[in-house]
């Protein structure tokens, strides 16, 4: 009898390993290992054998060749299903670089890049964002800055005068430095406060100049606020927004709303100055106008553009270019 | 303000260096812009004569001129300026010079005539920045020499400053010197003593009205003037800072003017009606012609200089008349020096539109002070050109009640200056600091009292002087701090939001535009918009003389743009400020939101909305019954939360965009973000997901077009009740098998319940309910 298990475990094998699709392999399962298949018969034929050693050495055999049956079942079936995906991956080959739809991401303008990625710095250093009106009062804009009606000053600043309300009392404004006085208006210090925005000033367009533009200026009052705070803070941010490798320079400028006050410079890892901006200490009297008390309170603002930020970073070749609206222009950052 | 460095050390031991005096200048405030050399000859340019002029007919721009350059022969050249007469010495570039600028002159021909050089402005010689005409040489100039040994001329390196409005006494060259001879620890070389007349008496008076305008006014005559030429030294040093030589009369005026900032006038006694000065206010409409030629018309406002015969001679602290020059006849003259308010200069310099050497001066603070030094100087200046120059005793010196006090003392407490800049400067060093700059300096109780000087008249209160001894202790011994902040750095919520609400929209794949705020006067109304708006008073110019009301126009201009270069199709949005006209003080500014979609359909921007509704947690309704005004008036809704209109949505209307070119439809979304995104919303509460297994119900309307699917959706969900899980809009239908006036709207309906699985009945009652809810809308079920 062992002899016929083992040769019926043999040709069982041999049948499985023909069979060539995975329908045949469960066809076979059930033939072959079923309850009518020949292992099942071999079975039911061991309780004629005469002694109960012959029972076990035949039963093992059995059991045996059944299993090597089921092995070879499961493996020719894994085998099957994997040449079948195989094939099914192969047929579903496609050409990633076949990509007929246009990226579809809107640009973001430059200068609303440049803008995040100077609160970003600010926030970073401790600093709040606040925003104010772009058409502003003349006292906002001049003479709460320490510019009285008919100070020299107010000639440097090339104002759009509109005609709201009473005759040169609104002004399209010209710096961001009335939303210093607006926010110590409002808010009790301490105000460690960054204030960008767009200003207007009455200047012919060319590569370096626009009408409208963008300025970022920053507020800090608090109790015992020194210069020394300036030229720290003016340094800080330096290294934060263009690198550990930069440094930066005050020297003595003027400015009706600050005193003392200074131009600050940036000097690149390459030993060269570029002009950034202007700052320094605010002036009693802006305290005072805004009703703080210049015994109580000190502070510093400084302020600088935004587009040129813009410009510079991305190298472009006037700054009109930037406000032409042509898609080939946005779509390039 | 342009510094002559040999000038300069003259006045203090500065050391030779330029770029050290430079570095120190730049340290103090006074910013370098350039450091230029100028006066350098430039070979090849040779003096030459007029010999006479010619137009040819077919050349408007430029004539011939036929010069003499010493040698008989008569050169033709080609001009472009017409400044010269028969006569007059110019310089001359004769062909294969190499100007400063790298230009090699040439023989080019015009009209087929050669030219044998150029005729030379004082800018192409690099003597100054004067472009108007053919410099032209003093009368006797010999000929063909080199124009630089003709006139005497040495190199000069000349220090380009941006000098800033609070540094009067740095239109000098003397406040320049102090200002870096303090720092480097050297004095200024002394001025000369006022000047002790030895000559005969003889005044000429002084009617000083107006004495709140002209607070001091000085004459001094002086006698035995020979017009002449100045010595080449003054020359070549006028010329380096810009101004032309004339004579030694006017030269000297000009070298005081630029040394000691004290602008004056020397007038021709014998021409000087009535031999006097009277200084008033204008008549209202009052003329007079300036030394430039033009007739002034004068108000009340203006003060005038007259003779005393009462004939206006100049506009006070502005400029001269026509009639006062000094000829070559003069032989004895008044000297004005005068020291006018700062204000009233400026006012009348910027009706007028007339700024000079002098009134720049004047309107930022003259030294009222300051003339014995500049008379004494003057006289020292034209005796070298003049032997026997005499001052004649009885000068005058008519002052009013409004002059400023020579002497300011200003209070500045010790610990202060060091609060201000974080320092622990000694009194002791700041005295030493404040001294040289000549603020003299007592200290008693930590408080120094400082008396300025009358040349810095913007030194008046405490902190100016903080200023000054941090200007001279250095900003770079300033230590650097950082503050410590108690707060904590961040974005509003609102600015949050808008950063968020960006993102979304180029997420979308719409780009981001910044058009002009500025609009054309008619550009509102071709947008189908309000005319009413804010205007600029003094715009550059009329295209731009309008405050948006609205983002629109410039988005559909930038749209006109694209399409115009090929670019059809163009996603844009812009998030700006609009300045609507209110009633307050000032426009009713906010912030808004418009997107343009060309090409695009309404339903593109209706979807747009819902992303941004969706992404930032916002609502409106969306109201077709009202028409935003210049949208298509069958495809655009206005959205409305509570009463308010907060936005529009939908198509621009076709006729506005013929009126801006705009081939393609454009879907537009407008928002008022000021008001969308100032409230927080709601932050979404957790509902449980059901564990229960879900059922589709489809279900398919004929609606009629009257009713909208906003409102069958509605009716859905009502009777869905909380049942409904999810509900789409599947297909839109219209054709066969759909009434006429209606359109087929299918929906399907995923209804759950949280505790049980639904059965088929009541399932079927559902549907029952719907079909019974959205039938109230005069809607049927289709089959």
């Amino acid at each position: 009898m062992i002899d016929q298990v083992l040769a019926a475990r043999d040709s069982a094998v041999a049948r499985v390993g023909a069979a060539m699709v995975a329908a045949d392999v469960r066809a076979l399962e059930t033939e072959l290992l079923g309850k009518k298949g020949p292992f099942a018969e071999f079975k039911m034929a061991l309780g004629k054998l005469a002694t109960v050693d012959d029972k076990k050495v035949a039963g093992q055999a059995v059991n045996e060749a059944t299993a090597v049956v089921g092995a070879a079942l499961g493996s020719r079936l894994a085998e099957l299903a994997a040449a079948e995906r195989l094939v099914q991956l192969e047929t579903e080959r496609i050409d990633l670089t076949e990509v007929t739809s246009r990226p579809g991401r809107g640009h973001a303008h430059i200068v609303t890049q440049a803008w995040q990625r100077l609160e970003d710095v600010f926030i970073g250093l401790g600093f709040q964002v606040a925003e104010g009106p772009e058409v502003e009062t003349d006292w906002y804009n001049f003479e709460a800055l320490n510019m009285g009606k008919g100070h020299p000053a107010r000639g440097e600043f090339d104002t759009l005068f509109t005609d709201y309300g009473e005759p040169g009392t609104v002004v399209l404004r010209t710096h961001t430095s009335p939303v210093q006085i607006r926010v110590m208006q409002t808010i009790e210090p301490p105000i460690y406060m960054v204030m960008p925005g767009r200003v207007f000033r009455r200047d012919t367009p060319d590569a370096t100049h626009m009408p409208v533009f963008h300025q970022i200026e920053g507020l800090v009052i608090d109790r015992n606020i020194t210069m020394a705070d300036l030229a720290g803070t003016i340094e800080a941010f330096t290294k934060a927004f263009f690198g550990g490798d930069f440094t930066s320079r005050l020297r003595p400028s003027y400015f009706p709303f600050t005193e003392p006050s200074a131009e600050f410079d940036i000097q690149t890892p390459s030993g060269d100055w570029l002009e950034l901006g202007g700052c320094g200490m605010v002036h009693p009297n802006v305290l005072t106008a805004a009703g703080l008390d210049p015994e109580q309170w000190s502070g510093f603002a400084f302020g600088f553009g935004i587009d040129r930020m813009a410009k510079e970073r991305h190298a472009v070749g006037d700054l009109r270019e930037m406000y032409t609206n042509d898609i080939r222009f946005l779509e390039q950052f | 303000m342009k510094i002559v460095h040999s000038w300069l050390i003259d006045l203090a031991p500065l050391g030779t260096d330029a770029a050290s005096i430079a570095t120190v200048m730049t340290e103090l405030g006074l910013a370098v812009e350039g450091i230029d050399q100028v006066g350098t000859t430039v070979p090849g340019v040779i003096t030459a004569r007029v010999i006479r002029t010619e137009r040819h007919p077919d050349a408007a721009k430029v004539h011939r001129v036929f010069v003499d350059a010493g040698d008989g022969i008569e050169r033709h050249v080609w001009c472009g300026a017409f400044n010269m007469q028969p006569g007059d010495v110019l310089p001359l570039a004769t062909p294969g010079t190499v100007m400063p600028d790298g230009r090699a002159i040439e023989p080019k021909p015009i009209l087929g005539i050669s030219s044998d050089g150029m005729l030379c402005s004082a800018r192409e010689l690099g003597l100054g920045d004067d472009h108007a005409g053919i410099v032209v040489l003093p009368v006797g100039t010999p000929l063909g020499l080199p124009y630089g040994d003709a006139l005497g001329l040495s190199p000069e390196t000349v220090y380009d400053l941006d000098v800033t409005r609070n540094r009067p006494d740095c239109w000098g060259h003397l406040g320049v010197a102090r200002d870096v001879a303090a720092r480097l620890g050297v004095g200024v070389h002394s001025s000369p003593a006022p000047v002790v007349p030895s000559g005969p008496a003889r005044s000429a008076p002084v009617d000083l009205g107006a004495g709140t305008r002209c607070a001091r006014f000085t004459s001094t005559v002086i006698s035995g003037v020979s017009v002449g030429t100045s010595p080449d030294y003054i020359r070549n040093r006028l010329a380096a800072a810009g101004m032309r030589p004339i004579n030694n009369v006017v030269d000297a005026s000009n070298y005081v003017m630029l040394e000691l900032n004290q602008p004056n006038h020397a007038y021709d006694l014998a021409t000087l009606g009535g031999g006097g000065f009277k200084v008033r206010c204008a008549a209202d409409g009052e003329t007079m012609v300036t030394l430039d030629g033009v007739e002034r018309t004068l108000t009340a406002t203006d003060l005038l200089i007259c003779d005393a015969n009462d004939s206006p001679i100049g506009i006070g602290g502005i400029m001269g008349g026509l009639h006062s020059e000094i000829s070559d006849t003069t032989s004895t003259i008044a000297l004005e020096m005068a020291w006018f308010e700062p204000q009233g200069i400026m006012d009348t310099a910027t009706r007028l539109g007339l700024r000079s050497e002098a009134s720049a001066r004047f309107e930022r603070g003259v030294d009222p002070y300051g003339m014995p030094a500049a008379i004494a100087r003057f006289v020292e200046l034209l005796a070298l050109s003049c032997p026997d120059l005499i001052v004649n005793e009885g000068l005058v010196d008519a002052r009013s009640a409004s002059l400023p006090p020579e002497r300011a003392a200003v209070s500045c407490r010790v610990a202060k200056v060091n609060q201000v800049l974080g320092t622990n400067i000694a009194a002791s060093t700041m005295v030493a600091l404040l001294g040289p700059i000549g603020f003299t300096t007592t200290l008693a109780d930590d408080v120094l009292s400082v008396v300025v000087p009358s040349w810095r008249p913007d030194c008046r209160a405490e902190i100016d002087i903080v200023e000054e001894i941090a200007r001279h202790f250095g900003y770079a011994n300033v230590g650097r701090t950082v503050p410590k902040s108690a707060m904590h750095g961040r974005l509003s919520p609102i600015q949050v939001r808008r950063r968020a609400l960006r993102e979304v929209l180029l997420g979308l794949g719409i780009s981001e535009a910044m058009p002009n705020p500025f609009l054309s006067p008619d550009d509102l109304v071709a947008a189908g918009l309000d005319s009413r708006a804010v205007r600029i008073v003094n715009p550059l110019a009329a295209e731009e003389s309008v405050l948006r009301t609205s983002l629109r126009p410039g988005l559909l201009k930038a749209v006109a743009f694209n399409e115009s270069h090929r670019r059809a199709g163009v996603h844009l949005f812009e998030i700006g400020h609009v300045y609507p006209p209110g009633e307050g003080t000032l426009p009713n500014e906010f912030v808004a939101l418009t997107v343009v979609l060309a090409g695009a359909h309404a339903g593109a921007a209706m979807a747009v909305w819902r992303q941004i509704a969706a992404a930032m947690g916002l609502g409106a309704r969306v109201d077709q019954s009202l028409v935003p005004a210049g949208l298509h008036p069958t495809r655009s809704a206005t959205l409305s939360a509570g009463r308010d209109a907060i936005g529009a949505v939908g198509e621009v209307h076709p006729d506005v965009l013929d009126a801006y070119n705009v081939t393609e439809r454009v879907a537009i979304l407008e928002l008022n973000l000021s008001v969308m995104l100032a409230t927080e919303p709601r932050v979404t509460q957790w509902k449980p997901t059901s564990r229960f297994p879900s059922s589709d119900l489809d279900v398919a309307f004929s609606v009629p077009n009257t009713v909208v699917a906003e409102k069958v959706e509605k009716a859905i969900k009502q009777a869905a009740g909380n049942l409904l899980a999810d509900l789409t809009l599947f297909d839109v239908y219209v054709g066969a098998g759909v009434a006429d006036a209606a359109r087929s709207l299918a929906y399907r309906l995923r209804l759950q319940a949280l505790d049980r699985t639904l059965g088929e009945s009541e399932l079927a009652s559902l549907r029952d309910k719907v079909i019974g809810a959205v039938g109230k809308l005069g809607a049927t079920l289709r089959g």
